[in-house]
């Protein structure tokens, strides 16, 4: 083996190791980064670990909002038809929040079976739009479901 | 060899992936409606001319019909708005549409000025029945059959394609409910 | 009339692209000189045809033709003639006609430039475009032609998304497209290299301007899109890691290895190979690009046209470009495998380490924005990948890029002594780590990132200053072209990196209850709400909140953002107030009314320091690769070469 080979196998020899080790990186990162997408049902029908996070859509029940006049807490039910969930947010709703519209909350569900919330996004979706449009809005990273004005 | 064919194998393992993709996208993209499959809520509502009178679905039981909603607001219900016009006339059972989150004026100037092809409709201003019936967004359409249970909904505007499997599907339910 | 025009012209580009993708290739094999000759004739007749189909298509916008349903979907009789106009790539067919005519404009422009280059080659090179041009028209003609019409067509247009009618929306696309497309260019040379079985460092040299220019468009692509979001979407974010970011920003990583690599391969012959496979996969992942935005495979919930046909229509094409050109390298590669050998401590292993971690970054976007894909195949439910996972990944591939990327530059090639290399940059560091310290203290940035950020930021900066110093007291006739490109990109990514370590360590971010009289205290200023106002506009009515901004005793500014109430449809929208500044960005965003009594609000404060950084440095960038390319070295060719190439390109395919 001439030492240019020797010196070509050991870089291309790093340079897999690297890589596989990136790789079981992104791999774990990934796992933990996860977010699942549930409905109400689902959060009936299983019980969730309570600190992991999920995104939970579905429709804001009909008479369930409840804010606090002195902070930004507020309460409301997020419903699929068939089931419903409490959930507890603190902070701004988006525009397009409110009784009957679809929303996309981020967050875990607490012992007593509440769902805490750190982002609540409101499901862009009373007309449905052609993809450019779309795009545009999912440039916010907010696309669909977001408070997007019309 | 072997290494060069590698970035081929790469990219074909990638293609089946999107390939995969692509056949489940239309089935993600749907959102599973807890309705379909179950009957249909009684939803009584005043008409859009006749607001005097109410309708209900109820009154609608033991023939299969068409539930369409939509609104002025929604450009995408005039996109689909000539199939709307073909399903009234050629459909054979009751298309009614459903009006959802409009003003009374705007709804009957978009009728006057597009045509109006359902044979009745109930109005929801409020969007509050729309939630029992679990619409996401308009336009949406519904086929209830004769024992007054959702069979199908499609989500989004009908064009040729769905068209045509609206029409194949209306003509199931026609042919179940006479047997 | 003029739709039926634009239609057949349509027809006629095509018929050009088939000609121009057969017969200039056959010339190119048999050498029949005639043939290659058609070739510019071709590309111009292919070109004008482009072009008058994109003129009946903006004819047909600024006639408010509306019996085109492309046209009623993206325009209506209130829009202005200049919104009409960028209105032609609104939407996904005309923007579809848009790429066509920029592939079209950029094969004029290779064979306008290559007038030197060897005939053979430049023939190969176009043909390879006009089978890429092929696809494009057939997927514009079979599943999205702008020129259907609906008769009888409705007498007004769609209303347009508002957000949609702003200038940083409208440059956007087409700068994207010309970055997607240009990388057609670096794919053409590629494959016409490996047709003509050589991979010869001269077609490296004349591929390297069409690949600057092209990253350098997608540069500012990619940076305007994420400037748009930030200053019109109200979420006070400038990247989210979305899919459809997602599916520019890979085309972007995998064309920053390619720039580097093409350096190697064009002044030592190294790794050809490796450069030829980075061509084919920048495009590749354009064509990706556009496979994912435009199939709904990625958008979830329900987003209307996803039209799976598209989808599947784009998929096929890929697969046969990509499998083909993949196939051809597997089989033409082992060919040109060799280069000459290198050391440890070289320019080599330095471009090599670069390459290595740009595509790993791609690999590793790619990888997040397709896992749910794959957890959805394998039946494993619904999910979305967070943010996080981006962000780590970022911090772990980047790292090691700015530690080593202003010893690049100072590396010799095939061989270098690493105390050499570092000699001139002790300086730099210690610049870097004296003021990063020195200026993360006396902003109170006195976090981790925050002074890492500083730290490699000054770093990257004092190295490519160094560096641009050296070079031109030891040449007598400065920098040229390509170095000052190099300095200024390389000198906008410390720029760039200050403004992301800032914005993502020190932006205060907070939603609060404020009431009218009250001030409250955000990041050393002072914001007091006075009153909350009722205002009016031609179709809005709004709540006005009106904010002065002190800091140290001095007012600042004055803000007033605003939720507005449209009369039609009853939209509510969330108009922002945001104050830009060098060193930091104001931004207030009204929640809703909480208390009518005592008239609280909930209201969104921000204050985002160095964000601004963030688009100069890509700003910087942008122009670092438009004057590298600029460079005459690129396009000058001595006679005697010309002679020179002339027979090596005679080799047969």
């Amino acid at each position: 083996m001439t030492p240019t080979r020797k010196k070509r196998l050991t870089l291309v020899g790093l340079i897999v190791l690297g890589v596989s080790a990136a790789t079981v990186v992104a791999i774990t990162a990934l796992q933990d980064n996860m977010l699942f997408f549930v409905t109400p049902s689902d959060v009936q029908a299983q019980t969730l670990p309570p600190d992991r996070q999920i995104r939970l859509g579905g429709l804001v029940a009909d008479g369930t909002v409840s804010r606090d006049p002195d902070s930004l807490a507020v309460t409301f039910g997020v419903t699929d038809g068939a089931h419903d969930v409490m959930v507890s947010f603190n902070g701004i709703l988006p525009d397009l929040f409110r009784e009957g519209q679809g929303v996309i909350a981020h967050g875990h569900m607490d012992e007593s079976g509440v769902f805490r919330a750190h982002e609540v996004l409101a499901r862009h979706d009373e007309t449905y739009m052609p993809p450019e449009v779309m795009r545009a809005l999912e440039k916010a990273g907010h696309p669909i479901e977001a408070s997007m004005p019309q | 060899m072997i290494r060069m064919l590698l970035p081929l194998i790469v990219f074909g393992g990638l293609l089946v992936l999107l390939v995969a993709g692509l056949q489940t996208a239309e089935e993600r993209k749907l959102v599973q409606s807890p309705l379909v499959g179950k009957p249909v809520p009684e939803i009584t509502l005043p008409g859009l001319h006749d607001p005097e009178t109410t309708r209900s679905t109820a009154d609608l039981h033991g023939h299969p019909y068409i539930l369409n909603v939509w609104g002025s607001w929604c450009w995408a219900c005039r996109v689909e708005h000539p199939y709307i016009d073909r399903l009234g006339r050629e459909a054979g059972v009751p298309l009614v549409g459903f009006n959802w989150k409009d003003e009374r004026e705007e709804a009957l100037a978009w009728l006057d000025r597009f045509g109006d092809s359902w044979h009745f409709h109930l109005v929801d201003f409020e969007g509050r029945a729309a939630i029992d019936l679990g619409v996401y967004g308009a336009p949406e359409t519904y086929l209830v059959d004769h024992r007054g249970v959702i069979q199908h909904k499609h989500i989004g505007p009908i064009d040729a394609t769905v068209f045509e499997d609206l029409m194949r599907r209306v003509m199931q339910m026609r042919a179940e409910a006479e047997s | 009339m003029i739709a039926e025009f634009g239609q057949v012209t349509l027809i006629l580009a095509l018929v050009l692209a088939v000609l121009l993708a057969t017969l200039p290739l056959y010339g190119a094999y048999r050498g029949n000189e005639t043939l290659m000759r058609l070739t510019t004739s071709l590309v111009i007749g292919h070109f004008v045809f482009l072009a008058a189909a994109y003129v009946a298509l903006s004819a047909a916008f600024l006639n408010h033709d509306f019996t085109l349903s492309y046209v009623a979907l993206n325009s209506n009789l209130l829009l202005p003639w200049y919104y009409r106009l960028t209105a032609v790539w609104g939407g996904h067919e005309g923007s579809l006609l848009l790429w066509m005519l920029m592939l079209g404009g950029w094969m004029l422009a290779v064979a306008a430039f290559s007038r030197t280059l060897p005939r053979e080659f430049v023939a190969r090179v176009l043909a390879v475009m006009g089978i890429v041009s092929i696809g494009f028209l057939l997927f514009t003609l079979l599943t999205s032609n702008p020129f259907d019409r609906v008769l009888p067509g409705p007498t007004d247009g769609q209303d347009l998304n508002p957000l949609l009618q702003d200038p940083g929306m409208i440059v956007h696309p087409p700068l994207l497209y010309m970055g997607y497309v240009g990388f057609a260019v670096a794919f053409g040379f590629a494959i016409a290299g490996l047709l003509g079985g050589k991979v010869e460092r001269e077609w490296v040299r004349w591929a390297r301007p069409w690949t600057l220019s092209a990253w350098a468009f997608l540069t500012a692509g990619i940076a305007l899109g994420s400037w748009w979001a930030y200053y019109e979407l109200g979420w006070g974010g400038w990247w989210f890691w979305d899919p459809v970011e997602n599916a520019s920003f890979i085309p972007w990583l995998i064309g920053t290895a390619l720039l580097h690599s093409q350096a190697v391969t064009e002044k030592r012959g190294s790794f050809p190979a490796w450069t030829v496979l980075l061509s084919i996969a920048a495009f590749s992942m354009s064509l990706l690009g556009t496979f994912l935005v435009r199939s709904g495979v990625l958008t979830s919930v329900h987003a209307f046209a996803n039209d799976p046909e598209r989808g599947l229509f784009i998929l096929i094409f890929m697969a046969i470009i990509t499998g083909a050109a993949l196939l051809l390298y597997a089989l033409r590669a082992p060919r040109i495998m060799t280069g000459p050998g290198f050391d440890w401590m070289s320019r080599e292993t330095m471009l090599l380490i670069n390459n290595v971690f740009f595509t790993v970054s791609a690999a590793m976007v790619l990888l997040g924005t397709l896992y749910p894909l794959i957890v959805d195949f394998m039946g494993w439910g619904q999910i979305s990948v967070g943010p996080p996972y981006f962000g780590a990944m970022f911090i772990l591939l980047m790292t090691p890029i700015v530690i080593l990327l202003p010893l690049g530059p100072f590396t010799r090639w095939k061989q270098d002594e690493v105390m050499r290399v570092m000699r001139p940059l002790v300086a730099s560091a210690a610049v870097a780590i004296v003021l990063g310290l020195v200026i993360s203290a006396a902003l109170g940035a006195w976090s981790l990132r925050a002074i890492t950020g500083w730290v490699g930021g000054i770093w990257v900066m004092a190295g490519a200053v160094a560096w641009a110093l050296r070079q031109a007291r030891s040449t007598r006739s400065g920098l040229a072209l390509h170095q000052w490109g190099m300095t200024l990109a390389h000198f906008g990514v410390g720029v760039f990196l200050i403004g992301v370590a800032m914005v993502e360590s020190m932006t205060f971010e907070r939603d609060m209850r404020i009431e009218p009289g009250q001030t409250v205290e955000a990041a050393g200023y002072q914001f007091t709400l006075h009153e909350v106002a009722q205002v009016k506009g031609p179709n809005w009515r709004a709540e006005e909140a009106r904010f002065t901004v002190h800091r140290n005793d001095r007012e600042v500014a004055r803000m007033t953002p605003q939720k507005r109430l449209y009369h039609r449809g009853g939209q509510v929208m969330t108009q922002v107030a945001l104050r830009p500044g060098i060193t930091r960005d104001l931004y207030i965003a009204m929640g809703e009314e909480l208390d009518p009594a005592s008239g609280a609000w909930s209201i969104r404060i921000h204050v985002k320091p160095f964000v601004r950084w963030i688009w100069g440095g890509a700003a910087l960038m942008t122009l670092g690769g438009l004057v590298s390319a600029s460079d005459r070295r690129y396009w000058r060719r001595r006679r005697a070469e010309a002679r020179q190439a002339e027979k090596t390109a005679e080799v047969p395919a």
